[in-house]
């Protein structure tokens, strides 16, 4: 009847994303058997499936990357496809700019780029790339599910069958939200396996969500990004550790939590079985994790200090470890880690009670930055740990501990904690007047400057002088002034009152070891529970094993 | 290779040595003794060239809490200033016992 008041127009067809993508389909199909595409004619296939100014998300991940696909994506025709639109959460192949190079794809979003951080800002200066947004993982993930859904999706995983279930191995990652985001609104998923099998460990992902799947030419590149060496750990960061341990988890009474990537989180992790375990410490704090799975949590893990821990990825040698350990990590029935890097964000924004990272810089207000001159770094999943999410309503002691207000109605805050060595080798201070950001913001036409954390979703600054407890300091001037209290010989601290620092650690706004207790004679290496990589191991009862680039024996 | 030496008033006598620290890349180490005279003498020896504000600075505001007659002796191998104060504080720390 409707169609009555609009005549002379054919009816409106409601399926065109999924005629189109059987039309594609349909041309490759001669070359499958199954749902298995021969290698050999992965170029040639792509030319057919993947059309000039689609969505593509290519599965370049933190950790796993799906390089077969995004090599021989780099090789199709320029004059048959380009002007590509690429969502990838981690830039950090050269072959992913070369997309760019060679015109294949013109516009990007992404999280992370770190190994190509000085590529991509060069590439965006000579107008060859286009960026929609740097994001952070889950907000990249997001927009897949609103107004950024990929036309194809290029994927890796260890093994397929052939009906097309994968198995992803413990680097679960993101490959289930992107294939879920493409595969439901008649996107086309690619797979790359390291090899086909009649039957899988388990099934990450039902063959009913993927469309083709090629064997690649060589096992699928991973990174170990997680492993920081304690031999490199240094007296500053025990330090550090130490009053964050006495200042922060146990004033505070923090279960749960995150750490980010860093040797002064990795000096924290090894400094539990010791000087935590001495302050009795132990089932009282730094319970359950969301966290990758770092080596440095071994000797924590193995001291009965860890209940669980869920993990965004994976971490290359872990695997064994991780497997003889499933009352602490999640795992699958074939005894395997399984990670999912969206989940884990999750938990980590609303289920824990704390987050801490380390920064390259931070202003006088708090806000900080990863991103400095000539180098568009991104921030993964900072932002998104680093903040207090507002939407939060399950309370714990730890959230609670930061209600400041006296009133009917109030709101307990995530603890969010920035470490910063108040300056970094070379001579270069941490906390600076303004951040770099600013600049790079305004040279790329950023509509915002490209900040990592805002001042004001921090709650503790730790440099190696103090503890700065922002929760507690009323207004922006006490903010100022407790930062500048524990910014050192920094420009920035070189501008603290004297009378007003000590009027602020009367207030138990600013800490200095000597104000929680703790002693700088004692922030030795000895303290640490392991002070190599080779000690992990032993940790592990050698089932954690290094890879080749971190042994030393 | 760049030496300093600064001196700073001080109204205390010192009575213990302190030795920390190690002349280790990215590291140093403090000599701490006490000093006959009325004032606190400091000598600097570091391998890294054109820091002497940044050195007058982190000594600045140590001496702002330290008011004892020491002499010290600093050999630097390219440590930050955060490693410096650690140091320094660490000197005391280890005199007083």
């Amino acid at each position: 009847m409707v169609q009555s008041l609009d005549t002379g127009t054919a009816p409106r067809s409601w399926n065109k994303r999924g005629q189109d993508k059987a039309r594609r389909l349909a041309a490759v199909a001669p070359w499958l058997s199954g749902k298995v595409l021969p290698s050999s004619r992965i170029v040639e296939a792509l030319e057919v499936l993947v059309h000039s100014g689609d969505r593509v998300a290519l599965e370049g991940n933190n950790q796993k990357q799906a390089d077969f696909l995004s090599r021989s994506l780099a090789e199709v025709d320029a004059r048959k496809i380009h002007d590509l639109h690429l969502l990838i959460s981690s830039i950090s192949r050269r072959e992913h700019l070369t997309l760019f190079e060679k015109g294949i794809a013109r516009k990007v979003d992404f999280a992370f780029a770190g190994p190509q951080s000085l590529r991509v800002a060069q590439l965006l200066e000579d107008r060859k790339l286009e960026i929609g947004a740097i994001y952070t993982y889950v907000e990249l993930y997001a927009r897949m599910f609103v107004d950024l859904t990929p036309n194809i999706a290029l994927v890796c995983a260890e093994k397929a069958d052939a009906q097309g279930n994968l198995y992803t191995g413990p680097n679960t990652e993101d490959t289930p939200t992107i294939v879920e985001a493409t595969a439901f609104r008649q996107g086309i998923v690619i797979a790359q396996v390291n090899e086909l099998t009649d039957e899988l460990p388990r099934v990450d992902i039902p063959g009913s969500w993927i469309d083709l799947v090629v064997v690649a030419d060589r096992p699928f590149a991973i990174e170990p990004l997680f492993t920081r060496d304690p031999r490199i750990i240094n007296e500053l960061q025990i330090l550090m550790g130490m009053m964050v341990i006495r200042g922060i988890y146990e004033r505070h009474g923090v279960t749960s939590l995150n750490h980010g990537i860093g040797f002064d989180t990795a000096a924290i992790e090894l400094l539990l079985p010791t000087y935590g375990a001495s302050l009795g410490l132990k089932g009282k704090i730094c319970r359950n994790w969301t966290l990758n799975p770092h080596p440095t949590l071994i000797p924590a893990i193995e001291s009965g200090w860890v209940e669980s821990v869920h993990c965004f990825g994976s971490e290359v040698g872990m695997e064994d470890y991780i497997r003889a350990r499933p009352d602490v990590f999640f795992t699958g029935h074939d005894g395997s880690l399984r990670s999912n890097r969206v989940l884990c964000q999750l938990a980590g924004q609303y289920g824990v009670d704390l987050f801490i990272g380390s920064t390259l810089q931070m202003d006088p207000d708090g806000n900080s930055s990863t991103v400095t001159m000539g180098r568009l770094a991104g921030f993964g999943g900072a932002p998104n740990m680093g903040h207090d999410p507002k939407g939060r309503r399950h309370s714990t002691p730890a959230w609670l501990s930061l209600i400041t207000a006296d009133s009917e109605v109030v709101r307990g805050r995530k603890l969010v904690v920035q470490l910063a060595e108040t300056y970094q080798k070379g001579g270069e201070p941490v906390i600076v007047e303004s951040l770099d950001a600013v600049q790079v913001g305004k040279n790329a036409n950023m509509p915002v400057a490209p900040v990592m954390i805002y001042g004001d979703d921090v709650s503790h600054v730790v440099t190696e002088e103090g503890i700065a407890y922002l929760f507690k300091a009323d207004g922006i001037e006490e903010r100022r002034a407790a930062i500048a209290a524990v910014a050192g010989a920094t420009p920035v601290g070189l501008k603290a009152n004297p009378r007003k620092t000590e009027d602020l650690r009367q207030r138990g706004i600013v800490a200095y070891p000597e104000d929680m207790g703790v002693r700088r004679g004692d922030a030795k290496r000895s303290l640490l529970a392991a002070r190599s990589i080779e000690e992990l191991s032993a940790w592990s009862g050698g089932l954690y094993q290094p890879p080749a680039r971190f042994r030393t024996w | 290779m760049e030496t300093f030496t600064f001196d700073y008033p001080a109204d205390q006598k010192a009575t213990a040595r302190a030795h920390v620290g190690v002349v280790g890349s990215g590291d140093l180490e403090v000599l701490l003794e006490p000093s006959p005279d009325q004032t606190a003498h400091v000598r600097i020896n570091t391998s890294v060239d054109g820091y002497g504000q940044v050195w007058k600075n982190v000594l600045d505001r140590f001496f702002t809490r330290f008011r004892k007659a020491v002499r010290i002796e600093i050999n630097d191998f390219g440590a930050t200033p955060g490693m410096v104060a650690l140091r320094l504080e660490q000197a005391v720390e280890e005199s007083r016992q």
